[in-house]
């Protein structure tokens, strides 16, 4: 062991700028996710060769063999018992007991090295290693997770979304920016906590040491009890963990996969390294409590550690004064983990020594049982991200929920009633339903288009200050009504009505589909009720719509006043993405509304120029060709409807797909200035409540009483104000970020949709063109 | 020379296909006369012509030599050959159309000016567009030029005279001129008198039946695909610009793409990589149309302009001929100038003979050629047609199954 831990230490460093190469390069592409995949077979693959070859140079690479001697030698000593039972599952097993033993021993340094490395990695490791950082026990759990990761990514099982969600909760408690990874993972969140609590587990088994891991069970009983039943397991539930460091990636974007890339890269056999590193971390909270537990794998640490880490274990060493040994360990422990790793680490021993206040304050946990500290900390940590993990999973379930709701709507039989200017257009609207909060299963009723309106007007009064993003109806068009008025069968007319007719079932079915919406009275009434009121406040030129224009006229000049200094970046992003958005779908739109009109235009040419082909062929005075040359019309002609046919396709596919998302993409930024209102209401409140208090103090001052009661009284209204609008604006927040990620999960879902019908609709006019041609080839071939 | 002008006669429908170049009339030339244009170039308003002859003919003084001719001289060699009396009996092979690059020089320009408007990539993505453009009728130009100096080479007659041999060889310049206004007015009258002529002159029954039935044909056939020619231009100009909008959607969603923060953006660019593809193949479907129909119509426009010419002149010299009989009626009834209205009249009747001889020969070759050559690309056409909508299906499939594969 010494020996292999001699010759490591030379050549991670080698291995470590490559890898950091390796990290970054992966940060670099998008599509992490295969890639992630891809190193993680390649890191399975290496441990069990490692497994097979204790010697390590199976990997071939200098670092491998390092890692896999430190791992045999760890996992031999250590866990000997477990690891043996790992072996089998396969190199990974042996990786994670490595680990484990890393962990046991290196703790501190761990911590140190996996805050380092996350930091290197990427921005979301930054989080989760400043979380670490902070929280002694963070760190411990998250270095727990990733052994347990590693051990998954052995398994790929999969399963384990867990070990993410750990890091997410970290991630969050460190910093908001984590959070907000972690809210997109929201899936994996629920998971997390599972996940954490196994990885307590595992550190717990790891320890061996009965008080850790009774403390970490009893705090977590859930997770203990998986550990405890897993007890040999513990190498199976790292793996699970494995497995969820996948989910992870995913959940994380990038980010993570950046970071796992890099400890996947380092994995080969590194991803052991790193999971060592986490385990390190987490061993390291551990350790410095932990250490005098963990003495087998103390002993099995330090010689290799020595060479590894040396200098970051020695730094390490000092904050966690525990044990020079458990030091080294880690060090060495870091080494095995990554060559980046290294690098991270040196840094993360640099970190532990300034960590000293975190040590201390582990220390102080420590003071209490290092187990209970580890488990109590990790608890704790854990806690908030399980709690908002679990939020989040609600949230998500409360979605999928929605989205589930059975209801149908379809708007039909465009009908025109009346004559003149006084004509207006009249839609069947039939629903179809399972829902009980209808009456019936199947309903229709006929609204006017200015009832379509009317509904709108309705739900975006009600909801639209609550921050929901209510799906607005097609835009009135006076010219477009005005030729159907005129009532020519003209197809432009035609066309009209049945683009809105579509935009109007849309419309109606994205209201049905917005789980608050439905709730509300107004659709209810809408679908139902046979005689609706007049919606008069639609009417472009009536007094009502007069008032409107004049309320966005005011809207528009306060939004412009106001200037809000966004503490959100979610939401800045946001906003700005839905602007950019916006301006390619227009143009977009514009586009593919002057695709439409260049293939009705060539409709039209093919048509006049099958009459003038067939003219000619009846001018021709050699029989086949003169055949040929009006079966060429012939060909021409089906062209013609089928360009026609492509046109509609354009608009009815394409462009109003486009189209309707403008219209979203309004409503979107809509729901984004309420929440500006909601914020200045907000700002205004407490400038108000600021004025009240000056207004006090200087009562106070003059010494006028009966004045100062009144003062107070204000003051604790526009107290109950500002909290009330504060409350407020958090809401509107959340209910905006619920309702924009509802938002782009439609989008996509709509957008594939529609595309794919869209170039389906593509391909079966291609397909029909081959059959024309096919037809007419023989016929040209015929002319002699 | 002589010998050699038997071998071509009947060889005018076989094929001549070189390279991508439209040739819509079928043409063989035989070893003894190769023409072709070997190099173009375009400078300013002009383009200069590379012409490029092979011959084994002993009037030449070398076997392979290139001058370089201008537009002008092109015109100028069939005018001369519409001025020749000699060539009267025979179909002139239609002159080339004049180069035009203004159209699309002009959008050159603009694309200059609106260079700030727009972003980089839709810049050079325009400008490929444009230069692809510009290349497309240069080559179309090159190609119209040398269909006509082939279909000289080719003929019997005409490619003995020797005005085509000058053009060949002489290896500068012809210092033909462009016609001053004076001549242009004298050409516009000239048109005008041999219209009205053409109307009073067509007004007269012909003797032979054959004549008589070329004539109406020819007169629908020219109306008929003078129409033909346009509508396809413009059905052709509408496929480009459905074509260039498609490739416009592709960039706009490539924008959208790189800009999408979701998941959809590979959604985006895949589907923007489609657009781009099938861009291509409509833009090629729409080039091709061009080439195979466009040009074959626009071709056989000035074709049956030229035989209609052919027609013309004879029935001018029937009815010279049929004056030239009264005349000599005339004569001998007051027995005046009697030898002389004999030798005008047998004059008259020798050139109607001989116009009515060569015409007929010409008319059919006429007809068999322009068999051939409709056969010809109507079947590379419809070939070329579905190759490009299979190409496209293959491409709407494969990205079909991509998209609903990660769906």
């Amino acid at each position: 062991m010494a020996t292999s831990s001699e010759r490591s230490p030379p050549p991670f460093p080698d291995s470590e700028d490559q890898y950091v190469l390796d990290s970054e390069e992966v940060g670099g592409r998008d599509c992490d996710e295969e890639d992630g995949e891809d190193l993680f077979m390649s890191a399975i693959e290496p441990p069990l060769t490692d497994t097979t070859l204790p010697t390590a140079s199976q990997t071939s690479d200098d670092l491998l063999k390092p890692p896999s001697d430190i791992m045999n030698n760890p996992l031999n000593e250590p866990a000997s018992g477990q690891t043996q039972n790992k072996p089998a599952s396969a190199a990974v097993s042996e990786h994670s007991d490595d680990f484990i033993d890393l962990t046991n021993n290196v703790v501190a340094t761990l911590k140190d090295a996996t805050e380092i490395s996350l930091d290197e990695p990427s921005d979301d490791f930054v989080d989760l290693l400043g979380s670490e950082t902070e929280p002694p026990r963070e760190e411990v759990v998250l270095a727990d997770v990733s052994v347990e990761a590693v051990m998954g990514k052995s398994e790929v099982a999969g399963s384990d979304t867990d070990s993410p969600g750990d890091g997410k909760q970290e991630a969050k408690e460190s910093s908001p920016v984590p959070i907000i990874d972690l809210s997109e993972s929201s899936s994996s969140n629920t998971q997390q906590p599972p996940g954490t609590d196994k990885v307590f587990d595992p550190l717990a088994d790891l320890l061996n040491d009965s008080p850790l891991i009774t403390d970490a069970k009893n705090p977590r009983s859930t997770t203990t009890d998986p550990f405890i039943d897993e007890g040999s397991d513990l190498f199976s539930e790292p793996w699970q963990t494995k497995s969820a460091k996948q989910p992870q990636k995913s959940l994380f974007g990038e980010p993570d996969e950046d970071l796992f890339g890099e400890p996947l890269h380092t994995i080969s056999k590194k991803t052991l390294n790193k999971e060592q590193k986490n385990k390190p971390v987490t061993t390291k909270a551990a350790a410095d409590d932990t250490i005098n537990i963990t003495g087998p794998l103390q002993e099995s640490k330090p010689v290799e550690p020595a060479d590894l880490f040396s200098e970051e274990a020695v730094a390490s060493a000092p904050s966690i004064s525990n044990t020079s040994k458990a030091s080294a360990v880690n060090a060495k422990t870091n080494g095995v983990l990554s060559e980046e790793d290294t690098d991270i680490f040196a840094e993360a021993t640099v970190e532990l020594s300034l960590d000293s206040p975190r040590t201390e304050r582990k220390k102080e946990v420590i003071d209490k049982p290092s187990a209970t500290a580890l488990s109590l900390s990790a608890a704790a940590s854990l806690t908030m991200p399980q709690a908002a993990a679990l939020e989040e999973l609600e949230e998500v379930e409360e979605e999928e929920q929605e989205d589930k709701f059975d209801i149908y709507v379809s708007v039909k039989d465009p009908e025109k009633i009346g004559d003149g200017m006084n004509a207006y257009m009249a839609y069947k609207v039939s629903t179809q339903t399972t829902l009980a909060m209808f009456r019936n299963k199947t309903f229709t009723v006929r609204r006017r288009f200015s009832d379509f309106l009317g509904l709108y007007e309705k739900l975006s009064e009600k909801h639209g200050p609550n921050g929901f993003i209510v799906p607005p109806p097609p835009e009135k068009s006076i010219l477009g009504m005005t030729k159907v008025k005129v009532g020519k069968d003209d197809s432009s007319a035609a066309d009209f009505v049945e683009r809105r007719r579509g935009a109007l079932e849309r419309y109606l079915q994205r209201v049905v589909n917005h789980p608050s919406l439905l709730q509300d009275p107004d659709v209810r009434e809408f679908l139902e009720r046979e005689e609706l009121p007049r919606a008069v406040s639609t009417q472009a030129l009536s007094g009502a719509g007069f008032l409107k224009m004049i309320n966005k006229a005011t809207d528009a000049v306060s939004k412009m006043t106001i200037k809000m200094n966004e503490s959100d970046v979610w939401f800045e992003e946001k906003l700005q993405e839905v602007e950019s958005a916006d301006q390619h779908f227009r143009k977009l739109h514009t586009l593919v509304e002057s695709l439409v009109i260049h293939r009705k235009e060539l409709s039209l040419n093919t048509a006049s120029f099958a009459k003038s082909a067939a003219m000619l062929g009846s001018a021709e005075d050699n029989t086949a060709l003169s055949r040929a040359l009006s079966q060429l019309a012939e060909v021409e002609d089906k062209m013609e409807q089928l360009h026609q046919d492509q046109a509609a396709n354009d608009t009815f596919s394409f462009a109003e797909l486009i189209a309707d998302f403008i219209r979203l993409l309004g409503a979107v930024r809509g729901s984004f200035d309420q929440r500006m209102k909601a914020w200045q209401r907000w700002q205004d409140a407490q400038a108000m409540l600021q004025k009240k208090r000056e207004t006090e103090a200087k009562l106070l001052w003059a010494n006028k009483p009966d004045k100062l009661q009144l003062a107070k009284e204000e003051i604790a209204e526009w107290e109950a104000k500002v909290t009330q609008y504060e409350r407020d604006f958090e809401r509107v927040s959340a209910t905006v970020r619920k309702e924009v990620i509802r938002f782009e999960k439609e989008k996509a879902k709509h957008f594939k949709r529609q595309i794919v019908k869209y170039l389906e609709s593509l391909l079966q006019s291609q397909q029909q063109l081959i059959k024309y041609w096919e037809a007419f080839l023989p016929e040209a071939k015929a002319i002699a | 020379m002589m010998q050699e002008g038997l071998d071509d006669g009947p060889d005018f429908l076989s094929e001549e296909d070189r390279g991508p170049r439209a040739v819509n009339v079928d043409l063989q030339t035989d070893a003894t006369l190769q023409v072709d244009i070997s190099d173009a170039l375009s400078e300013r308003d002009k383009v200069k012509f590379t012409v490029h002859t092979k011959s084994t003919l002993p009037n030449f003084k070398q076997n392979e030599f290139s001058v370089v001719r201008q537009h002008e001289e092109f015109i100028w060699l069939h005018d001369s050959f519409v001025e020749n009396e000699d060539y009267a009996g025979y179909i002139i092979p239609p002159a080339p159309p004049r180069p035009d690059f203004d159209a699309s020089r002009e959008k050159l320009q603009k694309l200059g000016e609106g260079e700030g408007s727009m972003t980089k990539e839709e810049f050079t993505k325009m400008k490929q567009e444009l230069e692809a453009e510009y290349l497309a009728i240069f080559k179309k130009t090159v190609a119209m030029h040398e269909v006509f100096l082939c279909r000289v080479a080719a003929h019997p007659v005409l490619r003995k005279d020797l005005n085509f041999h000058v053009f060949l060889e002489y290896n500068q310049d012809l210092s033909v001129r462009g016609k001053n206004k004076k001549e242009k007015l004298e050409d516009f009258f000239k048109n005008v008198v041999k219209s009205a002529d053409g109307v009073l002159v067509a007004g007269v029954k012909d003797v032979d039946d054959f004549f008589e039935h070329e004539k109406t044909f020819l007169l629908e056939y020219h109306n008929r695909v003078k129409d033909a020619s346009a509508k396809s231009d413009k059905m052709i100009r509408s496929h480009k610009s459905a074509a260039d909008d498609i490739n416009r959607i592709a960039s706009s969603l490539y924008t959208l793409g790189t800009q999408d923060s979701t998941d959809l953006c590979k959604f985006f660019l895949k589907v923007s990589e489609l657009f781009e593809k099938t861009r291509k193949i409509e833009a090629r479907v729409a080039a091709d149309e061009d080439l195979k129909l466009a040009d074959l119509l626009k071709y056989y426009l000035r074709e049956s302009q030229a035989a209609k010419d052919l027609l013309y002149r004879r029935s001018r010299a029937l009815v010279d001929y049929e004056n030239a009989n009264k005349a000599l009626d005339k004569a001998r009834a007051k027995n005046r100038d009697v030898l002389q209205a004999e030798t005008s009249q047998q004059l008259c009747c020798h050139k109607f003979e001989k116009i009515s001889e060569s015409a007929k020969q010409e008319l059919i070759d006429f007809k068999t050629r322009r068999v051939a050559a409709f056969r010809k690309n109507l079947v590379e056409l419809a070939e070329l047609e579905l190759k490009h909508a299979k190409g496209n299906l293959q491409l709407l499939q494969s990205c079909l199954g991509v998209l609903k594969g990660n769906t």
